[in-house]
């Protein structure tokens, strides 16, 4: 393939918001109010209306007939490149919102960035982009100021779950080789010099929501290597069910 | 109030429903009206809720990401109808929380068809096509219906459920179009919901007890058998158009009357679903009132957090 890096660096972003788009739909119908189902919803809409730009447009460059739900299903697991931290299982509405508020704001940045890519799809993807995920990210920090200055057990439970999570974040900001030559090319972004910012704005949060910022040296990667959690062959399962039982149909 | 004042105020209110005028919140209405339609208001909403689980089963493992997209789509308009209709129903004074004990004790009901399992894929191109089908025969008719709130609410819901049936027959002509086990798919789900979709729409009519009075407050337009066979007459064309059967020997179209016939429907598996021995009940009582128990924490944290910042406000202004 003659646009390789370009098509590695797309799937590395476009995964991350399949499979979280995937976490949250099974979330649907069982939300603990009507209103708050129905936001999260809507974040799981969003999310796979961005996968499926992202990977219309890598099939498009991969150019070998295969089409954006090929990509999307029919791949093995070490092929996809998502964070670990978004494949982390919905245990209870504290993890939802920690893990969603952890990765939106890494989220926008990324977004906000991609905006002065020099790929003019990659650029129109973000500007739509930016408008949704700065809802998604007000409305996890919401919550996470909710929980934290609510109770005392749901304070007690979203921290728990910031704590959980905290170790997942370092990998947000590692580059693939792909990353790496994107971002010399002004195509893609680079991911290290959003760090310090996220970890501020994280904390300006996590301040306001009452809560302790996770002094834990520790950190857990390995999605972008394809390397996932014991979780992941779970979410392919489902995720590729329809495709693996039934394959070379139309639905 | 003298009986005499009661009994004007009655003569007023039936006039209103008999110039088809609407009944509103703040109106005088008899107890009898208002306790019907939180009944009836609520168990349609209650039948939103439930409704998400059987093709919320489906969320995760959809066969593209325009399916998928779709029927995330489709069951957070299920949420949002859910959430008209308890707003409807809380107009008459009764509040979100009782109307969710109501349903978690089982002392409210909701449509029974959402007690029938999703097995396969082809179930939630049945259900947009047979089940969404059959609700907007009968919620067309509830468009026009007395109480303000709940017309006005139906009027939204029926644009939006109208899409759905027509993205659920997409998806049986898709599937019908297909291969042979695809299309064989499509059938089995036709067979397994087509009758459970004849008893959406109730007793016969010389079995339901409500509808006399329902047809007088307007709250009915039609009886039951009359929507049904509406609903039969609408639906087998279809069937022929994607070549797959209707399972009822007896179905046969009458030119005299100009209507199908169809078969006797199994009013023994109609009443154990509807009394709560169906293939699911148990399961999506336990999914609605597990979400609605593991929540709670949620939603006190919520109520906390809001009287912190109003206190804060108060003392901030002081």
């Amino acid at each position: 393939m003659k646009d390789q890096d370009l098509y590695n660096y797309i799937l590395g972003i476009a995964d991350n918001s399949l499979i979280l788009g995937q976490r949250l739909g099974e979330l649907c119908g069982h939300g603990p109010n009507l209103e708050t189902d129905i936001a999260l919803t809507n974040i799981a809409l969003d999310l796979f209306g961005q996968t499926r730009s992202y990977y219309q447009y890598a099939a498009k460059i991969a150019g070998d007939g295969r089409t954006e739900d090929d990509i999307a299903m029919l791949r093995n697991e070490r092929d996809y490149k998502n964070v670990l931290l978004v494949e982390q299982p919905n245990t209870h509405f504290g993890h939802v919102i920690a893990r969603q508020f952890l990765f939106d704001v890494y989220h926008l940045q990324l977004m906000n960035a991609l905006q002065h890519s020099e790929d003019e799809m990659l650029v129109a993807i973000a500007r739509k982009g930016v408008k949704e995920v700065s809802y998604h990210k007000r409305f996890s920090g919401d919550w996470l100021k909710r929980l934290g200055d609510g109770t005392d057990e749901s304070k007690q439970k979203i921290q728990e779950a910031i704590d959980h999570f905290w170790p997942y974040t370092d990998e947000l900001f590692d580059m693939s080789d792909s990353d790496k030559k994107m971002a010399e090319q002004g195509i893609g972004v680079d991911l290290t010099a959003l760090k310090d910012e996220y970890y501020k704005q994280i904390s300006e949060v996590l301040e306001e929501a009452t809560l302790t910022i996770p002094d834990n040296p520790y950190s857990k990667r390995g999605g972008k290597q394809g390397i996932h959690t014991e979780h992941m062959g779970y979410i392919l399962t489902e995720l590729q069910y329809m495709q693996r039982t039934y394959p070379n149909m139309t639905w | 109030m003298s009986e005499k004042e009661v009994k004007n105020l009655e003569a007023i209110f039936e006039a209103r429903i008999a110039r088809d005028e609407k009944i509103e919140p703040k109106d005088w209405m008899p107890e009898k009206y208002r306790q019907t339609h939180i009944r009836q208001i609520s168990q349609h909403a209650h039948s939103e809720i439930v409704g998400m689980l059987p093709e919320g089963n489906w969320i995760t493992r959809a066969p593209s990401l325009r399916r998928k997209a779709a029927l995330l789509a489709k069951v957070q308009d299920e949420a949002g109808h859910g959430l008209y209709l308890y707003s409807a129903t809380e107009t008459l004074g009764i509040s979100r929380e009782e109307l969710f004990d109501q349903l978690h004790s089982g002392k409210a009901k909701y449509s029974s068809i959402f007690n029938y399992p999703t097995i396969t894929w082809a179930d939630i191109g049945a259900i947009g096509w047979l089940v969404d089908g059959a609700a907007i025969i009968n919620q067309v008719a509830l468009c026009t219906t007395s109480f303000g709130p709940y017309a006005r609410a139906m009027v939204r819901i029926c644009k939006e459920e109208s899409f759905h049936q027509r993205q659920g027959y997409e998806i049986m002509l898709t599937l019908c179009n297909g291969t042979p086990e695809q299309k064989a798919m499509a059938q089995d789900a036709l067979n397994r919901w087509w009758w459970p979709s004849l008893m959406m729409f109730g007793p016969r009519d010389a079995d339901s007890p409500h509808t006399e009075q329902s047809m007088k407050w307007k709250l009915k337009r039609k009886t039951n058998d009359e929507l049904r066979q509406q609903f039969v007459d609408q639906t087998v064309p279809q069937a022929d158009i994607l070549g797959i059967t209707v399972p009822d020997p007896d179905l046969k179209f009458n030119a005299e009357t100009g209507h199908y016939d169809f078969g006797e429907i199994d009013w023994d598996e109609f009443w154990q679903v509807v009394k709560g021995h169906g293939p699911c009940n148990k399961e999506r009582m336990e999914a609605r009132v597990g979400a609605w128990e593991r929540g709670s924490w949620v939603r006190e944290a919520a109520m906390a957090y809001a009287e912190k910042q109003a206190k804060k406000k108060v003392a901030k202004a002081s």
